[in-house]
C-alpha cells in the first residue's frame, strides 16, 4: 500500500476515532459508513462481536473496536458508527466512536509503529503518519476482522 | 432404445460444437498455422466421434473418424492445409449436422451412409499430400454443396434452440434474488396484516402467488439429475470389481430424480466413497459367494426417489452385511465403547458405529478404502447439508446405506421462536412435534433423572434442553412452557423455548467467517421486519446442551430410562445370588446396574469398596449376607456385577452373582419369611421369587452404614396409609432404608387405629386412600386436637388425570407418588420442623 509507495505520493484514508485514538483505513477498502444499525446480537459470540446488521439484504458482522483494541467501553448514551469495510471475507461493520474526514497522507510523514505500542494495539496498527496536529495510525483492516469465534466445547 | 436424456445432451451440445467449429474453419484459413485453433478443432470433431461411438451412431462415426485422420496430420504438421482440405472438413461438419438432425427427428441416422464423403476423406488422408483432383470442384462446386447448408442452418435444430446454455454463476445470482424477493415479499405480507386497506392486499397477494412461482422456477433451473453423478460410477465400479478380484454388477434406479445443483456437487464424494466401500466390503469374492449359495455376481443397487420433500439415495449391497460382533470387537478394541456398554446397543445401534471417526472394520488394508478414513466424512459431509446417513445391515444378505438429503439449501421453511428476548429459526426438517404445557403445574411436568431434566412423552422419556441455558441467555417469566421436539441423527430431544411463533420460508445465509466457528447456529436470515435471526443448528444445540452425547452415554441414559420407567410401571429387577436362584428388589430402588473389574475392588475399613464416580462406594457381596460362613466360589469372571442403592448423599453397591431380569408382573402372593435378609417371598413370572430386605441386608453388611442416619431418623415413626399393598411396601422400603420406624395402613380405618395406638411423627397419605381419599383422613385426624398438629404428606399419583396439588388443602406438602427422594426429603423436613416446634405448613420447593 501506501508505504511502498514511490517518494512524494500520497495515500488516501477514511478516517474514525475510537476513544482517543485517530485512526485511518484504505479508502476504497470502506465500502461505506452507517449510522448506529439494530443489531441483533449472537449468543455464546465473544463479546467483541457485537451482533449482525441487514446491509441492504446482507448480513454483516459488526465488531467492536474498542473491545478489539481492548480499551475501556463506551460511555452509556454514545452510539458507535458502523464503518463498513471489505474484507477477503466479505463486508464487516466496525463499530467507531466517530467518522472523520477522508484525508491524504503524505508518504514522506509514514513511519512504522512504535516498539512499545501495547500488544493489542500494535497487532492491528500497521504503521503512523504524523499529521501536522496529530498522527494517524493506519489500521490493517484483515487483521482486524481476522477473529474467529471457537466452538466452545 | 438408448437413453433419451443422453441423446438429447449428445445433440445439445454437437450443435454448439459445430457451431464453433464453422468459425473456426474459417478462422484456421487465414491462420493455416494456428497450433491452438487446430487443436481445438481437432477435440471437437474427436469428442463428436467418440460420443458416437459410445451411442452406436456408426455412419457418423466413421465419418468423423476419416476427419479426425486427417485432423491429425495437419495438426501433427504432416501436412499444409488447403482450401480444398477446408471445404472437406466443411463439409463433413454439414453432413454431421444432416445426421444429427435426423437422429433428432427419429432417433436413428436415417438411410445415407455417406460412404461416398467417407472415401473421399480417407482418400485425402492416406495421399498426405493434396486432396485428389475432382473432389475439389465436387466440395468448392458452391450449387449441390451449399444450398442444403444454408437451408440447415436457417432450420437449425429444434433441440439447440429449445437450450440454452447458463452460466452456473448467472443461476446463482438470480437465486440470490429471488432470496431477496421472498424476503421482501415476506416484509410486505407483514406490512399488509398490519392495514386494512383490499387493494394493498389484493396486490399482496398476487406479489405472494408470483414470488412462490418465480421461487419454484428459479430453484427448478438449478436441479439436476443425480444421474450426473451416478454416471461415473460404473466406471468406478467396474475398475474397484477388477481390481479386487469380485464380479460386480451395478444396478441404477431413478436416474432422473433431481437435486439443487449445489447438493449434488456435495453428495458427489460421498456417494463414490460409499459405493466404493460397497465394492470393496460388502460384496464378497466370487468363491465365498458361490459357497453361501449366491451368484457369483454381486449386485450393487442405487436408488434415488423424492419423499417428503427430501431426496432418498440408497446404496445396497446383496454382499455379507455388516457383522455386528466384529464391529463391537473393534470398537472396544480401539476403546470407542467399553465391552459392558457395547452390550448394551442394539444391532443396529452397533452397525451404525460404522460412521465414528476412526472406524474400519476391513481385516486387510486395500488400496482402495479400509484406512479407517471415509465413513466418518460421507456422515460428517451429508450432515453438512442438513441430510441424515443411516445403515441397515442384513446379515449374510447386505446392507444398505440411506441417505436422506434435503431437495435445496438456499431457501427453506422455518420456525421461528423466542428465547431470552431474541428470535431464532430452527429449520422444519428437523423439527417433530410442539408441546405445550400449560397451568401452575406446567414445569412439573418436566422431571429430573439425575439432574437431568425429561419429559415423559407417550410413555417414553424425552430429554429436554433449555434454549436460553444452552445459549447463556435470560430466562423469560412465562406460565406456560413451550417445548419443540426435535430430530437430530437419529435421536430426539425437546428444546423449551420462550415462545413459538410461526413458520416462514427463509433465506439460508451464512454467517460471515468470524462466526462460522460456533456450532450451535447454522446460518442466518432476514425477517420480514428486516431485522437478522440466527438459524439454529440442531445437531450443536443438541450436542452443547448434552442430551446428545456420545453412544457411550446413551448406553448409561438406556439404563437411567430403564431405571426411571420402572418407578411408574412398579418393575422389579431379578438377579441370582449364592443359592438365591432368584431374587427381586423394586426397581425404584435401584439407582444403576454397574459392572465393576475384580481388579478394581479395594479395601478401607474392613469393607470392600471401589472407586465410583470420585466417590468410594461401599461394596456389599450379596452371598455372604445370605448365606454366612458359605464358601467363597472360586472367581471366574473377571467383572462383578453391582446393583447400586443411592440414598441421598451416600451409595451402596449389592454384589450379585448375575442379573436376571427385570419383570413387570403383579405381585400376586406374599408370604413372610423368617430369614434374616429377606422380606418374603412371592410369584413373579410363575415362579417364586425371594424379597430382598434391603435395608437388613445392608445393615447386616455394613453396621457403620447407617450410623448416621440412625441418629436423626431413629425414633422418628411414619404412618404410612396407601390402599395399594405394593406401593406401599415401595414406600416404606425407602423410609425403612432411611432408617424410620413405618407402620402401615391400608384403609382409613386401619390408619385410624393405628394413629390410636401410636402417635406418629409425620403421616404420609396417598390421595387415593380407601375409601374416601386423602381428604378423609384429613377429616378424621381434624377431630382428635392430638392429631391435628401431625404433618400430613399427600402422595399423588402424576399418572392420573385431575392429580392437584394438595398442598394448601389441609396437607403439609404434596409430592409426586413413585419420586422417593422427595418423598423422603419432604419426610425429614416434616419431621425436623416439628422437632423445632416451627409453624407448619412447611414449604418444600421443587426437587432439583
Amino acid at each position: 500500500m501506501a508505504s511502498e509507495a514511490a517518494h512524494g505520493s500520497s495515500a488516501q484514508f477514511s478516517t474514525f476515532f475510537v476513544a482517543d485514538l485517530f485512526f485511518g483505513v484504505d479508502v476504497l477498502r470502506v465500502q461505506e459508513v452507517l449510522r448506529f444499525q439494530q443489531m441483533t446480537r449472537v449468543p455464546q459470540a465473544p463479546e467483541v462481536f457485537e451482533g449482525l446488521i441487514n446491509l441492504r439484504g446482507q448480513i454483516v458482522t459488526a465488531i467492536d473496536m474498542r473491545r478489539r483494541l481492548r480499551l475501556p467501553p463506551r460511555s452509556g448514551g454514545q452510539t458507535p458508527m458502523n464503518m463498513v469495510v471489505r474484507t477477503e471475507d466479505g463486508a464487516v461493520s466496525l463499530l467507531v466512536d466517530e467518522i472523520g474526514d477522508v484525508l491524504d497522507a503524505e508518504d514522506t510523514t509514514y513511519e512504522r509503529p512504535p516498539e512499545n505500542l501495547d500488544p493489542a494495539a500494535r497487532e492491528l496498527i500497521r504503521g503512523v503518519y504524523k499529521l501536522k496536529d496529530r498522527l494517524l495510525l493506519v489500521l490493517d483492516a484483515e487483521r482486524t476482522v481476522d477473529l474467529v469465534a471457537e466452538r466452545r466445547a | 432404445m438408448q437413453d433419451q436424456e443422453v441423446i438429447r445432451e449428445f445433440l445439445v451440445e454437437s450443435h454448439e460444437n459445430l457451431s464453433r467449429l464453422d468459425q473456426e474453419l474459417v478462422e484456421l484459413e487465414r491462420r493455416p498455422r494456428d497450433q491452438a485453433l487446430l487443436a481445438s478443432i481437432f477435440r471437437t470433431i474427436h469428442t463428436i466421434k467418440g460420443t458416437c461411438g459410445f451411442l452406436g451412431f456408426t455412419t457418423l462415426e466413421a465419418i468423423t473418424h476419416q476427419a479426425e485422420s486427417l485432423l491429425s496430420q495437419l495438426r501433427d504438421g504432416q501436412r499444409e492445409l488447403t482450401p480444398a482440405l477446408v471445404s472437406l472438413i466443411l463439409e463433413t461438419v454439414d453432413v454431421t449436422r444432416r445426421v444429427l438432425a435426423a437422429i433428432e427427428a427419429s432417433g436413428e441416422e436415417g438411410p445415407e451412409s455417406f460412404g461416398e464423403l467417407t472415401e473421399r476423406l480417407r482418400a485425402a488422408a492416406q495421399r498426405g499430400d493434396a486432396v485428389p483432383d475432382g473432389s475439389v470442384p465436387e466440395s468448392a462446386a458452391g450449387g449441390s454443396g451449399d444450398a442444403p447448408r444454408e437451408e440447415e442452418i436457417a432450420k437449425s435444430s429444434a433441440v439447440a434452440d429449445a437450450n440454452i446454455r447458463v452460466g452456473v454463476g448467472l443461476l446463482d445470482k438470480l437465486m440470490d434474488l429471488v432470496g431477496e424477493l421472498v424476503l421482501t415479499r415476506n416484509q410486505i405480507l407483514q406490512f399488509n396484516t398490519e392495514r386494512e386497506d383490499a387493494a394493498l392486499n389484493a396486490t399482496s397477494q398476487r406479489l405472494n402467488l408470483i414470488t412462490t412461482e418465480l421461487q419454484e422456477g428459479v430453484m427448478k433451473t438449478r436441479m439436476q439429475p443425480i444421474g450426473m453423478v451416478w454416471n461415473k460410477l460404473p466406471r468406478v465400479v467396474r475398475d474397484m470389481a477388477v481390481a479386487l478380484g469380485k464380479q460386480v454388477r451395478l444396478d441404477m434406479d431413478g436416474a432422473d430424480t433431481e437435486l439443487d445443483r449445489t447438493i449434488i456437487e456435495a453428495i458427489k464424494d460421498p456417494l463414490v466413497h460409499l459405493v466404493r466401500n460397497a465394492c470393496d466390503h460388502g460384496i464378497e469374492v466370487p468363491e465365498i459367494r458361490m459357497r453361501a449359495g449366491k451368484a457369483a455376481q454381486g449386485r450393487l443397487t442405487l436408488r434415488a426417489y423424492h419423499e417428503g420433500g427430501q431426496v432418498n439415495i440408497e446404496i445396497g449391497d446383496d454382499g455379507a452385511g455388516i457383522d455386528a460382533a466384529r464391529v463391537k470387537q473393534k470398537a472396544v478394541e480401539k476403546g470407542l465403547l467399553r465391552p459392558e456398554q457395547a452390550d448394551k446397543l442394539s444391532d443396529r445401534e452397533i452397525v451404525n458405529l460404522i460412521f465414528h471417526p476412526g472406524f474400519s472394520t476391513a481385516q486387510t488394508v486395500t488400496n482402495v478404502s479400509g484406512r479407517g478414513v471415509g465413513m466418518d466424512v460421507v456422515k460428517s459431509h451429508i450432515e453438512k447439508i442438513g441430510g441424515v446417513v443411516d445403515v441397515i445391515s442384513r446379515p449374510g444378505e447386505g446392507s444398505t446405506v440411506k441417505l436422506k438429503i434435503p431437495l435445496t439449501l438456499a431457501i427453506i421453511p422455518g420456525l421461528v421462536v423466542n428465547s431470552g428476548g431474541e428470535r431464532f429459526v430452527i429449520p422444519q426438517v428437523s423439527l417433530l412435534e410442539l408441546i405445550r404445557l400449560e397451568g401452575d403445574s406446567s414445569d412439573k411436568h418436566i422431571e429430573r433423572v439425575h439432574g437431568t431434566p425429561v419429559l415423559r412423552r407417550r410413555g417414553s422419556l424425552l430429554p429436554i434442553a433449555y434454549l436460553n441455558q444452552v445459549l447463556g441467555l435470560e430466562a423469560a417469566p412465562a406460565d406456560a412452557v413451550s417445548i419443540v421436539v426435535l430430530q437430530a441423527e437419529d435421536r430426539q430431544f425437546g428444546l423449551v423455548v420462550d415462545g413459538i411463533q410461526d413458520t416462514q420460508e427463509i433465506v439460508v445465509k451464512p454467517l460471515g467467517k468470524q462466526l462460522k466457528g460456533l456450532s450451535v447456529y447454522a446460518g442466518a436470515t432476514i425477517m420480514g421486519d428486516g431485522r437478522v435471526a440466527l438459524i439454529l443448528d440442531v445437531l450443536g444445540i443438541g450436542q452443547r446442551s448434552g442430551v446428545l452425547a456420545e453412544s457411550r452415554e446413551q448406553a448409561r441414559a438406556a439404563v437411567e430410562q430403564k431405571t426411571q420407567a420402572g418407578q411408574e410401571q412398579q418393575r422389579l429387577l431379578l438377579f441370582r445370588a449364592g443359592s438365591f436362584e432368584r431374587l427381586a428388589v423394586p426397581l425404584s430402588l435401584v439407582a444403576r446396574l454397574e459392572e465393576f473389574p475384580r481388579g478394581s475392588i479395594e479395601r478401607a475399613s474392613g469393607c470392600r469398596v471401589v472407586q465410583y464416580r470420585n466417590r468410594i462406594l461401599p461394596l456389599v457381596p450379596l452371598r455372604g449376607v445370605l448365606e454366612p460362613g458359605a464358601p467363597e466360589p472360586a472367581q471366574t469372571d473377571d467383572v462383578v456385577q453391582v446393583v447400586v442403592f443411592n440414598d441421598g448423599e451416600r451409595s451402596v453397591g449389592v454384589v450379585v452373582d448375575q442379573i436376571l431380569d427385570v419383570a413387570e408382573e403383579a405381585v400376586t402372593v406374599r408370604q413372610k419369611s423368617s430369614r434374616k435378609g429377606l422380606l418374603g417371598s412371592a410369584v413373579v413370572g410363575q415362579k417364586v421369587t425371594d424379597f430382598l430386605d434391603l435395608n437388613e441386608v445392608i445393615r447386616t453388611a455394613n453396621e457403620i452404614w447407617f450410623q448416621g442416619t440412625r441418629e436423626t431418623a431413629a425414633g422418628t415413626k411414619v404412618l404410612v396409609a396407601d390402599g395399594s399393598a405394593f406401593s406401599r411396601g415401595l414406600i416404606r422400603s425407602g423410609l425403612d432404608m432411611a432408617g424410620y420406624r413405618v407402620r402401615e395402613a391400608a384403609t382409613v380405618d386401619e390408619a385410624v387405629r393405628a394413629l390410636e395406638q401410636e402417635l406418629p411423627t409425620v403421616v404420609v397419605v396417598a390421595a387415593d386412600l380407601p375409601p374416601g381419599g386423602s381428604a378423609a383422613l384429613l377429616t378424621a385426624m381434624r377431630r382428635c386436637p392430638e392429631w391435628a398438629s401431625i404433618p400430613l404428606l399427600a402422595l399423588t399419583d402424576p399418572e392420573t388425570s385431575g392429580a392437584a396439588d394438595l398442598r394448601g388443602a389441609g396437607f403439609q406438602d404434596c409430592q409426586a407418588k413413585f419420586d422417593r427422594e422427595a418423598m423422603l426429603d419432604s419426610v425429614a423436613r416434616l419431621a425436623s420442623a416439628l422437632a423445632q416446634a416451627e409453624p407448619v405448613p412447611v414449604c418444600v420447593g421443587e426437587e432439583e
